[in-house]
């Protein structure tokens, strides 16, 4: 199963490099879209069928309307041009990444094996929370129950989210 | 916005309603099997999405149905929030307490609030994402105006 997922992986890293080279805009979010839906079967084979429902509608509906959004404006990428000022920026970004993998690379001794569940709030999680929610869908009894805050978070983020969007997209009232 | 060829608006009819139906399937049975009010929003604001891509909607009516989900989206937070709150007054004096009788697990009407949060989580989230859809076209319309 590891393998299967490494070659998956590699599929997502080749997609997501296509995409950022892509001349053609409309390639590039369709090269995106491999990205998602490989994503999809990670979840399938890892054993998250919840999320994998989530990610397959979520990146169908993303698809659809960024695919609209390019056919109804340009498809030619506009190139900056690469000065000295671009020269910072990657080296700043080059920089911050191999900070972030000498900090991972510490904290990758101390991790448990893959797929290894040695923690203690998990497996209280696990074994009792069909008797103490009553709902035989652990994911539900968990995001519901026992970590009810993280979801009314959630749900909070989605309205601040359409508050931002219906904000900016408004015309009517704004004096143009 | 305009709609498409004959052969997506009859695709379109045979279907929208079987993904409708699904949607709320999923969002029902989400103490039960996999998905839940998250999963089955999404795909019940896509059985919309596709009905308005592919039969197309005048300008008048795409500013009622926006304020509509808009309004259906703020009530369904404000339930969901309203029935975490009772935990706080009834039960064992909790925020998101599970004080109703939870019942025998594997039943459709079982685990308690988690069904009916699912159902407001469901419209809520579907309502958002036709809002956020429904705001891109608006705005595509008013520009072209």
């Amino acid at each position: 199963m590891e393998l299967a997922i490494s070659v998956i992986v590699g599929f997502m890293i080749l997609g997501a490099l296509y995409a950022i080279h892509a001349r053609d805009i409309l390639s590039a979010v369709i090269a995106g879209g491999i990205v998602g839906y490989s994503l999809v079967i990670c979840f399938l084979l890892l054993k998250a069928p919840d999320l994998a429902i989530v990610q397959i509608v979520v990146e169908t509906i993303t698809l659809i309307i960024m695919v609209a959004v390019v056919l109804d404006s340009s498809r030619v990428e506009a190139y900056g041009k690469f000065d000295s000022r671009a020269w910072v920026t990657a080296g700043t970004a080059v920089l911050i990444l191999l900070i972030f993998f000498w900090f991972l690379r510490l904290a990758s001794a101390h991790l448990a094996p893959f797929g290894e569940n040695t923690m203690r709030m998990a497996d209280a999680y696990v074994n009792g929370a069909v008797d103490r929610t009553g709902s035989v869908n652990l994911v539900t009894g968990v995001i519901f129950d026992f970590r009810g805050y993280d979801t009314l978070g959630e749900a909070t983020v989605l309205v601040t989210a359409v508050l931002g969007v219906l904000t900016i997209l408004r015309l009517r009232g704004k004096k143009v | 916005m305009k709609g498409m060829t004959v052969i997506v608006k009859k695709t379109t009819q045979l279907i929208a309603g079987i993904v409708f139906l699904y949607g709320i399937y999923i969002i029902l049975h989400g103490h039960l099997t996999p998905g839940g009010g998250f999963a089955g929003g999404v795909i019940l604001a896509g059985s919309f999405i596709l009905l308005i891509l592919a039969f197309g909607s005048d300008f008048m009516h795409l500013l009622k149905e926006e304020k509509g989900s808009t309004i259906y989206e703020n009530l369904a937070i404000l339930a969901f929030l309203l029935l975490a709150l009772t935990g706080l007054l009834a039960g064992g004096k909790i925020f998101f307490a599970n004080w109703l009788p939870h019942g025998t697990p594997g039943e459709l009407v079982s685990a308690g609030f988690l069904p009916l949060y699912n159902i407001f989580v469901g419209i809520e989230v579907a309502a958002s994402i036709l809002t956020i859809f429904l705001a891109l076209v608006i705005f595509k319309e008013e520009i072209l105006k």
